[in-house]
């Protein structure tokens, strides 16, 4: 029943370093991270905390996506990238395939949801209806269905990692045969919630986040959307694929509910399980895109278990977060999109803002961009709360 | 293959245990939850501390193991399409009203959808696939999708998969506003987790054929269309059925889309309604699923399920179709067995 191999046909990416995936390129290749302090979202912590915003205002965004500019920002985001994958794809109309949308986020129109808080919890009978009717994270996915005309399946899942888990269910439909095509990935944008939800756990850094640097003391947090095109061997017969899903892996930490274990045992779990699908050994791995999220917590456990599992040598590893800040719903999707997009093109990320060498770990990530790598396969790793920890392995042949 | 659940467990208007034990009736527009004692199976110190939407799912996840007689799954999966709603209001309450500042993190950790699903694997120390899926009215039914593609991929597994939804003050004051509950309507909450496997046990209360979505139908002609090849799709005549298990709720138009479908499908197939015992919510199939598995086991269904024709005695297959807003619909089958 499962049968087949798994293509990337293309990617969109839209992010606090570029509207597009040939604008982030340019942002990575001149060492230009997006961090700024806040202009859109509105906080009282706005000069306390950079954020990586998408540099775009709602209108702007309403335009490109061709919806309306009072829908959650979610969706606008998620509409852009999603075309933008769609098209790369060179598939042509989607109504000639079997298409399915399989979408992350966290936490759906919030965006638009705490503006309607203030009104409501003055009087229950105030604020405006239409700013929460599309609070459900199902309700963004929809939006953007509907807009991309995606009838055969829709379906949204959550955690950080779920950008990832959305690549993982869609490339199982594909090879169970329930659909030709599935786009995945996941989009959230920057919200209140999540900023002050991030602050209360102090793992906000107050400059610009340092991933896998020793002096590192938090993240910060980003927007955007990232979606890629997954297809089956009969439709990447008549295209030009960009590489081959090759192997992933969903494991559980289960060791608490927002913190990674110490030595990172479900983000060993995760990576092993994605190479054993492949059928690859870790020697095999050309790059891998971390997590690397910049709290002190998440990238020792992370560069622990890559220790442990690349005992004979780390192949070169970056977090393009130190670029885009933590997307969560969309970063899983976004960095599918660098990792294919690594690999078709032989590239090598930086991670920027590494000064020193974290104490517990023998490897450091590269700090400068590179091209003409000869890359064969790329890890991708996505780890959340909840103890959800993905990983994706993009192979060229 | 043929796919089995296990074990069941449920926490909802009804009491928990095999459905139909006594039915409960109420009156209004919001239904409660006959609580279980959550001590069995959580900490109480966390009891407190934890919303309603985590205590039904760790509650009703731990039934369904136990009945099951297996406490190590090889997944959980699981839909909520609201999440932790009590902690989402808790924190965005003292965001706004202490212009964020002074706030603490409990409310915000348990607020992510994910935390259930994450709970239940950390009280069970369980590392394996965990995935949660916040999809409407599709929640549930691809929670369930994600389960029967992991066991075609590998039948030896035994998978946890369920759906929980709460209601709270705020949710219950908005979707009144949106005018849900204008006609007879209840709004409700629960949770309900399944053990599944592909091998037939002692435990066995039915088995899960098969599950589809449907999504924007452009009419009730291509819904009825759609639901006969998914029927025969899995070998059974439209006529074949013990019982059609719908999502009617009391609102006219959407009960209205049901009968017609229906007309022109079933003749004089037996119908019945689930909601009238758990209330209205997106993940509501999960409780039709532990109703249908109960009265498949027992070979009974309540002559108060039923909206058209008699109880069948000792019934086969039961459809569970459930429609939210006429745009998303799904279609469940389940076989004695």
């Amino acid at each position: 029943m499962m049968q087949g191999s798994v293509w990337i046909a293309g990617g969109g990416v839209i992010s606090g370093i570029g509207r597009n995936l040939d604008e982030c390129m340019a942002s990575f290749e001149a060492m230009r991270p997006g961090m700024a302090y806040m202009q859109h979202l509105h906080s009282s912590h706005a000069g306390t905390f950079p954020v990586v915003e998408v540099k775009a205002s709602n209108e702007e965004l309403a335009a490109l996506a061709g919806m309306p500019a009072h829908w959650s920002r979610t969706a606008l985001l998620s509409r852009i990238a999603v075309q933008e994958a769609w098209n790369a794809s060179g598939l042509g109309s989607i109504s000639d395939y079997r298409v399915g949308f399989v979408s992350a986020n966290t936490v759906g129109g919030m965006d638009k949801t705490e503006d309607f808080m203030a009104a409501f919890l003055a009087d229950p009978a105030k604020g405006k209806l239409r700013q929460v009717v599309h609070h459900e994270c199902g309700a963004v996915t929809d939006l953007v269905a509907d807009a991309m005309g995606i009838r055969h399946h829709v379906s949204t899942s959550t955690a950080c990692s779920s950008g990832a888990n959305a690549l993982m269910y869609g490339a199982r439909m594909i090879r169970a045969g329930m659909l030709d095509v599935v786009i995945a990935g996941g989009t959230d944008a920057l919200t209140r919630f999540t900023l002050n939800g991030f602050n209360t756990l102090m793992i906000l850094d107050q400059q610009n986040c340092r991933p896998f640097d020793d002096t590192r003391t938090g993240l910060n947090l980003g927007e955007g959307a990232g979606y890629v095109v997954l297809v089956s061997d009969a439709v990447a017969a008549n295209i030009r694929p960009w590489c081959r899903l090759a192997g992933f892996a969903n494991a559980n930490d289960a060791y608490h509910q927002t913190a990674s274990s110490p030595d990172g045992t479900g983000n060993f779990l995760a990576m092993k399980g994605a190479l054993e699908m492949g059928g690859l050994q870790p020697e095999d791995v050309g790059y891998i895109n971390l997590h690397g999220t910049g709290t002190q917590n998440n990238d020792s456990s992370e560069g622990l278990a890559i220790t442990r599992l690349f005992e004979k040598g780390v192949p070169p590893a970056s977090s393009t977060k130190s670029f885009t800040g933590h997307t969560l719903g969309a970063s899983g999707g976004i960095e599918a999109v660098f990792s294919a997009w690594a690999l078709r093109e032989g590239i090598i990320y930086p991670n920027a803002n590494f000064s020193v060498q974290m104490k517990e770990l023998a490897f450091s990530p590269v700090t400068a961009f590179s091209r003409g790598n000869d890359l064969r396969n790329v890890m991708s790793n996505s780890f959340g709360f909840g103890g959800n920890c993905s990983s994706l392995v993009f192979s060229k042949e | 293959m043929r796919i089995f659940i296990q074990g069941a467990g449920c926490v909802s208007a009804q009491d928990s245990g095999v459905f139909p034990g006594e039915i409960r009736r109420y009156e209004g527009d919001r239904l409660p939850v006959a609580d279980p004692d959550y001590k069995q199976w959580i900490d109480i110190k966390q009891i407190r501390r934890m919303g309603r939407a985590i205590k039904m799912g760790v509650a009703a996840s731990h039934m369904s193991l136990e009945a099951a007689g297996f406490p190590n799954p090889d997944a959980i999966i699981m839909g909520t399409a609201y999440g932790c709603l009590a902690d989402t209001g808790v924190f965005l309450q003292k965001m706004v009203s202490q212009h964020e500042d002074m706030l603490t993190p409990t409310a915000f950790i348990q607020s992510t959808h994910n935390t259930v699903a994450g709970q239940i694997a950390l009280l069970l120390g369980c590392h394996a696939y965990n995935n949660t899926f916040v999809h409407g009215a599709f929640s549930f039914e691809n929670a369930l999708q994600d389960s029967l593609l992991l066991l075609a991929e590998d039948p030896s597994r035994q998978i946890l998969t369920g759906a929980t939804d709460e209601i709270t003050e705020y949710s219950h004051t908005i979707l009144r506003r949106f005018g849900l509950y204008r006609q007879a309507v209840s709004a409700g909450e629960g949770a309900a987790f399944f053990v599944l496997s592909a091998e037939k046990g002692a435990t066995s209360l039915a088995q899960l054929t098969a599950v589809e979505m449907l999504y924007r139908p452009a009419s009730e002609k291509e819904t009825a269309d759609q639901l006969a090849a998914f029927l025969l799709r899995n070998g059974v005549q439209p006529g074949g059925l013990s019982l059609v298990l719908t999502g009617r709720n009391g609102d006219e138009g959407n009960d209205a889309y049901y009968a017609t479908v229906e007309r022109s499908l079933f003749g004089d197939t037996p119908i019945a309604a689930f909601k009238p015992f758990c209330g209205e919510y997106p993940t509501a199939t999960a409780f039709a699923v532990w109703m249908a598995a109960g009265c498949l086991n027992r070979g009974v269904v309540p002559q108060e399920a039923m909206v058209k024709g008699a109880a069948p005695a000792q019934p086969e297959r039961i459809l569970i179709w459930n429609h939210h807003h006429g745009k998303h619909h799904s279609f469940i089958l389940l076989e004695k067995c």
